[in-house]
């Protein structure tokens, strides 16, 4: 049942990446871009982390791609609906691309690190009460430092977005 | 159970598609989306090995490349409102002002 609802998910997510990057206006891609980060979110709690899928929901699609939307909003995107997307045009990029998706596919196929079946061990429960301890005991440091980190960002955010004096 | 590879292939493909985005769509916006998708597929990639090999240090490295794409996203959007006001174009080649 597990693979079923696995090979569902992926498929969804890769036809809604694929929307994303051949999608013509920015607003269908923002859109795919959103029913794409569900479906990861969905292949999160199949990866049985909750938390991670909430998070997920919550962050990218709460708060990036309604951030995405509202930038749309402001600017004019009809010039760029009108642009001619060439899907051959650059033709050194594609040939880069196939190699390095052949490269990594061969590498994952070969290699029998990857072919573990089942979880080393099963959880016992209480998955999200480890979780923050080790996240609040071993890596409280680098917490504190993703806070400064956001409050940087948003401090920048407003600082480059606002209107020039004067 | 699902392998751990099929989740491996799936990250490779997502990863995949989001560079085909960057490296061949000319759009500001489309360039940062598929920046995103890119970020994802390394996600799944840190959560599917933390569960696989019972590490919980998976899922912390994921929460944390969450939040700091939540800070690029945010400082990327006011470059590019800044740019589009003071250069109405949304294409990566048309922006050249760093240029000699």
């Amino acid at each position: 049942m597990g693979q079923g609802f696995f090979l569902l998910f992926a498929a969804a997510s890769v036809i809604t990446a694929l929307t994303v990057v051949l999608a013509r206006n920015p607003v269908h891609s923002a859109l795919a871009l959103m029913a794409c980060f569900l479906q990861i979110s969905a292949i999160f709690v199949l990866l049985e982390a909750p938390l991670l899928a909430v998070i997920q929901i919550f962050v990218y699609v709460g708060a990036i791609m309604v951030l995405f939307l509202f930038v749309i909003m402001m600017i004019d995107v009809r010039e760029a609906v009108l642009q001619r997307f060439l899907p051959g045009g650059n033709l050194p990029a594609l040939v880069l691309l196939v190699l390095l998706g052949v490269e990594m596919l061969v590498l994952v196929l070969w290699s029998d690190r990857f072919s573990v079946a089942q979880p080393v061990v099963t959880h016992t429960g209480d998955q999200i009460r480890q979780l923050s301890k080790t996240l609040f005991v071993d890596y409280l440091l680098p917490f504190e430092a993703a806070s400064v980190i956001l409050l940087a960002a948003l401090v920048g955010a407003i600082v480059l977005a606002r209107k020039e004096q004067g | 159970m699902v392998p751990l590879w099929w989740y491996v292939v799936l990250a490779v493909l997502l990863f995949v598609i989001g560079a085909a985005g960057v490296l061949i769509r000319r759009n500001i916006l489309i360039v940062l989306m598929s920046l995103e998708l890119l970020l994802n597929s390394v996600n799944i990639n840190f959560i599917a090995f933390g569960r696989y090999y019972n590490d919980f240090r998976g899922q912390i490295f994921a929460i944390f490349v969450i939040a700091i794409t939540a800070a690029e996203v945010a400082i990327a959007l006011g470059i590019l409102v800044a740019l589009v006001r003071n250069k109405s174009t949304l294409k990566v080649d048309d922006v050249t002002m760093m240029k000699g």
